[in-house]
């Protein structure tokens, strides 16, 4: 159709300048500008209503009581929907986990850093090769080649500090936040 | 044509006074002082906080207040410790365990209020047939909403009115719809101990209560407000701006 | 429709975009240059509002979605963790179950314009039929909407709902067995509502693109419900229309923010905050505001079947409008007499919304009889014969002449030709 007017914008409004183009230009300028920001600021209750709830917050933390764990045995705990291992070493393990040599190591860490009391190993149990739940918790299980954990879908061999040793992961098993609460109980997250 | 306006006018003014005459046949539920009503209004946490030792003390007994997680309560003002102890106080079915079996932990603020029965066939066993109902929403769920609660908890009496039979069981209400309930008047002058030394008197008792029931039926409620204050002033510089663009852009219109 | 300039884009991703897909250009043309007649007053941004409350409905609903669990053990429980837990879930909800009531609003006001104006008439009959589809499809979208919380409202509403279909002779058991997945309205009804819920705004949408296509191909009506002549008696939509509805919008979201933070549940029903409970009625059971109207029509026929009939003839009447109404002149400026018998309409749409809400026994029967008779008697008789017998007043020559003179009726006849055919 044709353009009988020339709403500002479009063009034609440069033109013709003056004061009160300037003050409309300002007018739409704060407009838009305000208009922008109450769009903006509605979209943040749509992305925040997928993170985390209440409730799922309130259970961010667990206690595991440790005391029923046998030196030798694991226990896999449940925490943030993740399997969390908890491993009563040995002192073969532990005296394994401390005679490495850290530059032989994929990701290098000391044992006494992935630990807070040596017989007390909690990891996260989960590959941090692609996101597998490695073998190794059950008496009966394959533990790898460095009496650790092995992950199935990938030959990953994790050792009995859960550092990666062999095969494709790209880093050791993740140590959670947690904290002993007494001798024989831990607080996780 | 005005005649026939006025015509159409008196007729709905007929119909909205008939509507307030029907209306006026039910029992009518006087309106009380809270602070949480109106636009500013928020809810008044040391009242919502007797209310709930009330609730502890005297309602829970029969009544649950199962979709309330003890957590919610930090909204009236008690600390995270305050919680901690106030969920120890409860006993929560927990399990199974390696033997497969349920046991009873003491509860943590992330627990809901356990109830006071297993089921509501257990609840009605033990209230002479009744229900007592949960009171998670009970301020949301019935007409009237806070006031209709302090009404309902005042209005107990003790001999119902000449030409009124009670059911073996029930009690007279003023308020209750049928005038018949299960509930005992349960509210008695210094039937609990107020910790800060508020005098426990029944209507004080029953404005507490219902202020806490208020608040969980919906904690958000003093957020909700502030926000919308904000929203309101918003959208009222937004349409300002709107209508000084619209006003603006349409004077270049011939 | 005037021709449109074909849009020079500078962009070069836009330009060869355009020329494999020249989507640009049809937006340029549909809502850019689109020639809206340059005096429609406010009541023409209804349609955008209704359309800004279909992109919030979607948009809240879409995340609520993402929480609510269909389930008769959890529904209630679900709704619970939204009010309480989620993360603005309570904000989120609330927008959600007051924008039906909106939405409600700002397309039964854009209908009783299209009433007023004429906005029916031909060209426009499509158009029109398709906005009666859009209100068919909104109302099957809002009852099972009330459905998911699962409160007894949620349940009894769909228990009676439902329970309609049964009114129908020999096939009706089947059917309302067929719509509940079993003998009682249960897990797998509720389910069923919400996938049907999620799928119906979809629908819906379908259906509202074609109501804007079929829109803007007869162009909007106006006022004064004579065509646009030419460029003088338009403007271009955008920036003037967006501009102009888009502070219609902004004063409407006004209005439903104050539902939403300071009086959330007044629309709604106690009731549904008590969940489902099979065994037990409410004492009152209402349907929400915006179904009132037909509830009063259902229960004003002594009839179960000849009930469920007039419900749905009450809307089905809508549809055939078109041809009912037998006038040429579309606005209500020019016929004087329609323009009382429409206010007498909406008296009586607000009337049976009443009668709608009361119990239905005593006077308040015989007003929804009174009511639903006069609603069929308007569009079944009053229309058809008003058409032949209403004298029309003159009509103005153009759009812009009235505009020009400062919005004054023309002198009586001096450049009155009736409008097309007419």
């Amino acid at each position: 159709m044709a353009q009988t007017t020339h709403p500002p914008g479009t063009g034609g409004h440069a033109a013709s300048g003056g004061e009160g183009a300037s003050r409309r230009d300002f007018l739409y300028l704060a407009t838009g500008a305000v208009g922008a920001i109450g769009v903006a600021s509605a979209v943040w209750p749509f992305i925040d209503s997928m993170n985390p709830a209440a409730d799922t917050l309130a259970l961010a933390s667990i206690d595991v009581d440790l005391a029923p764990v046998q030196e030798g045995q694991a226990i896999t705990v449940t925490w943030r929907g993740k399997p969390v291992f908890v491993r009563h070493r040995t002192a073969k393990e532990i005296e394994e986990a401390r005679t490495v040599n850290l530059g032989d190591l994929r990701d290098p860490a000391a044992d006494d850093t992935r630990v807070k009391k040596p017989e007390w190993l909690i990891v996260v149990g989960i590959c941090t090769h692609l996101g597998c739940v490695p073998l190794g918790q059950k008496p009966t299980d394959p533990r790898g080649d460095y009496d650790g954990w092995f992950c199935p879908c990938h030959g990953s061999h994790y050792d009995t500090a859960g550092r990666i040793r062999k095969g494709p992961a790209p880093a050791n098993l993740v140590v959670p936040q947690y904290a002993f609460t007494s001798d024989t109980a831990v607080r996780l997250g | 044509m005005r005649s026939l306006k006025s015509a159409i006018l008196s007729a709905a003014v007929a119909l909205g006074l008939a509507g307030a005459a029907q209306a006026s046949e039910a029992v009518h539920i006087p309106k009380q002082e809270w602070a949480h009503s109106g636009v500013f209004g928020t809810i008044d946490k040391a009242s919502a906080q007797r209310g709930f030792q009330i609730y502890k003390e005297v309602c829970s007994t029969c009544h649950s207040a199962k979709l309330v997680p003890i957590r919610t309560l930090a909204g009236i003002g008690f600390s995270e410790d305050e919680l901690k102890a106030i969920a120890a106080g409860y006993e929560v079915q927990a399990g199974p365990n390696d033997a497969g079996e349920m046991f009873m932990r003491p509860g943590i603020p992330a627990d809901r209020f356990p109830s006071p029965f297993p089921n509501d066939n257990a609840a009605r066993a033990a209230n002479n047939g009744a229900l007592p109902p949960d009171l998670s929403l009970i301020a949301k769920a019935r007409v009237g909403g806070e006031d209709y609660l302090y009404a309902f908890l005042t209005g107990f009496e003790e001999n119902p009115p000449e030409g009124v039979t009670l059911m073996p069981g029930m009690n007279y209400n003023k308020y209750f719809p049928g005038h018949q309930v299960g509930m005992p008047n349960i509210l008695m002058p210094d039937g609990v101990t107020y910790a800060d030394g508020t005098p426990a008197t029944v209507q004080q008792q029953a404005h507490d209560i219902s202020a806490f029931l208020t608040f969980i039926a919906e904690p958000h409620m003093d957020a909700r407000k502030q926000m919308g204050v904000k929203v309101i002033l918003f959208l009222i510089v937004l349409a300002g701006l709107m209508y000084a663009t619209k006003r603006k852009l349409w004077s270049t219109l011939h | 429709m005037a021709q449109a300039h074909a849009p020079q884009f500078k962009n070069p991703v836009v330009k060869w975009i355009d020329s494999r897909l020249p989507i640009f250009t049809m937006l340029d043309h549909e809502y850019n240059q689109y020639p809206m007649p340059r005096n429609v007053n406010y009541l023409w941004a209804f349609g955008a509002i209704a359309g800004i409350m279909l992109v919030i409905m979607i948009a809240t609903g879409l995340v609520l979605a993402m929480q609510y669990a269909a389930n008769t053990h959890i529904a209630f429980e679900s709704v619970e963790r939204i009010m309480r837990d989620v993360n603005y879930g309570w904000l989120l909800r609330y927008v959600h179950a007051n924008g039906a009531s909106m939405f409600f609003i700002a397309v039964y006001i854009h209908m009783f314009r299209g009433l007023y104006y004429g906005s029916y008439k031909a060209p426009r009959e499509i158009l029109w039929i398709l906005g009666v589809l859009i209100l068919l499809a909104m109302m099957a979208t809002a009852f099972m909407g009330y459905v998911l919380p699962w409160g007894q409202m949620s349940f009894w509403g769909a228990t009676v709902i439902t329970n309609l279909f049964s009114a129908f002779p020999l096939v009706g058991d089947p059917i309302v067995t067929w719509l509940w997945g079993g003998f009682s309205v249960d897990n797998p009804t509720l389910n069923r509502f919400f996938a049907l819920h999620f799928l119906l705004p979809f629908v819906l949408l379908g259906l509202v693109v074609l109501h804007t296509a079929a829109l803007h191909v007869s162009g909007s009506n106006n006022p004064l419900g004579i065509d646009a002549k030419g460029p003088q008696d338009t403007v271009p939509f955008n920036p003037y229309v967006t501009v102009k509805d888009g502070f219609a919008v902004v004063v409407f979201l006004i209005f439903y923010a104050a539902f939403v933070f300071f009086a959330p549940n007044y629309l709604g029903h106690p009731d549904n905050y008590i969940p489902a409970n099979p065994l037990v009625t409410p004492a009152h059971i209402v349907p929400e505001w915006y179904f009132l109207p037909f509830y009063a029509i259902l229960r004003a026929i002594p009839d179960k079947l000849g009930g469920v009939l007039a419900m749905f003839g009450a809307i089905a009447v809508l549809a055939a409008l078109p041809w009912l109404d037998t006038s040429k002149v579309r606005s209500c400026k020019f016929r004087p007499i329609y323009r009382q018998f429409f206010w007498i309409l909406a008296i009586d749409a607000l009337v049976l919304g009443y009668a709608g809400a009361m119990p239905a026994e005593g006077v308040w029967l015989l007003v929804a009889r009174i009511g639903t008779a006069y609603y069929f008697f308007h569009f079944l008789i009053l229309l058809p014969l008003l058409g032949k017998l209403e004298r029309p007043l003159p009509l103005p020559a153009s759009i812009c002449e009235p505009v020009l003179k400062g919005g004054g009726r023309v002198a009586a006849g001096a450049h009155a030709k009736p409008m097309e055919k007419a």
